[in-house]
């Protein structure tokens, strides 16, 4: 459940899970300020080449965890825990999915010589 | 399915059935969220495979994309707002809120169409490199379910407007809701992955 306790990050709009009009407000100013980020880090030279991928990805954490908390009112709350609970599993999973077929295929991709360069050195 | 008569009971139990749904439809969206991982992690793999055809900085346009996601963010926030007047028994705006979201809706796939055609027309087809045709699964998915939500939402426009904000129209337009925001999730996560990756 540590998954879950991130979310707080994002702020807790409503206990009732509905949301009013004021956190839909909130909710959609931060996602607009943090695509303007997310953009501006790489259309423009603001952010050194280095720490480019590692701001654009953490924007984007941010923005996502943002929009769970506003938009679809996921949090630690009574009648949301479920659904969160739900969620957290479903990243896990995801993060196999993704991070294990990167990984496997990028050492498969060093570690196969091509055909043509086994053929050239017998 | 659109019984008006289940509306009559409006006891506790009524409301434990309208969570169920709302509880059932998430994990729905969960699993449709493995799909788009699965996706993602084929992207992610065939990305540099551009078999001597374009790669992602030769044929994106950021501009573009900022504009695409700029439609789609303010749709969830339509929506958003027309979920609270649904909930407050207001049907002359949420009609309202549902119409600007659907035509945001459209505008959007038709972005998304327009830069597909101008890839093709290129000669950047899904069938030139492993990178496009991952692109277009990836983002050709992604625009579907927009257009699935788009007649979705045509479907919930004239279950308000026929049978009134009961209960079923409700419990209906809070799973509509959901997929709708989910959407925007995974378009946030297509245009750092897919678009602004590109350009690093």
């Amino acid at each position: 459940m540590n998954s879950s306790s991130t979310h707080s990050v994002a702020g807790q709009p409503q206990a009732d899970g509905h949301g009013d009009m004021k956190s839909y407000f909130v909710g959609f100013a931060l996602s607009l300020a943090l695509t303007a980020a997310s953009f501006a880090t790489i259309m423009s030279d603001i952010v050194p080449h280095s720490w480019r991928l590692g701001s654009m990805v953490a924007l984007c954490v941010i923005q996502l965890l943002v929009q769970l908390a506003y938009f679809l009112h996921l949090g630690t709350g009574k009648s949301q825990a479920q659904n969160t609970a739900i969620f957290a599993c479903t990243g896990l999973l995801i993060v196999i999915v993704v991070a294990g077929s990167l990984w496997v295929m990028h050492n498969a991709n060093i570690n196969m010589m091509p055909t043509q360069a086994i053929s050239q050195n017998e | 399915m659109s019984n008006p008569s289940l509306s009559a009971t409006h006891d506790s139990a009524h409301h434990d059935a309208s969570s169920q749904t709302t509880a059932g439809f998430w994990v729905y969206l969960m699993s449709d969220c493995l799909i788009f991982a699965v996706l993602f992690a084929t992207f992610g793999v065939l990305v540099g495979n551009t078999a001597d055809g374009p790669a992602g900085r030769d044929i994106f346009s950021l501009p573009y994309v900022a504009g695409e996601t700029a439609l789609l963010l303010l749709s969830s926030f339509t929506f958003g707002a027309g979920m609270l007047s649904a909930r407050a028994g207001r049907r002359g705006p949420l009609l309202a809120w549902l119409v600007t979201t659907a035509l945001l809706g459209a505008a959007f796939v038709g972005m998304e169409l327009h830069e597909f055609a101008a890839l093709v027309h290129d000669g950047a087809g899904p069938g030139v490199s492993a990178f496009l045709s991952a692109y277009f699964t990836l983002v050709g998915t992604h625009g579907l379910h927009v257009t699935l939500g788009i007649l979705w939402l045509g479907v919930m426009l004239h279950q308000a407007w026929h049978y009134g904000l009961d209960e079923v129209v409700l419990r209906r337009l809070a799973c509509l809701s959901m997929f709708w925001h989910f959407l925007d999730l995974i378009w946030i996560c297509v245009f750092t992955f897919v678009y602004l990756r590109a350009f690093l």
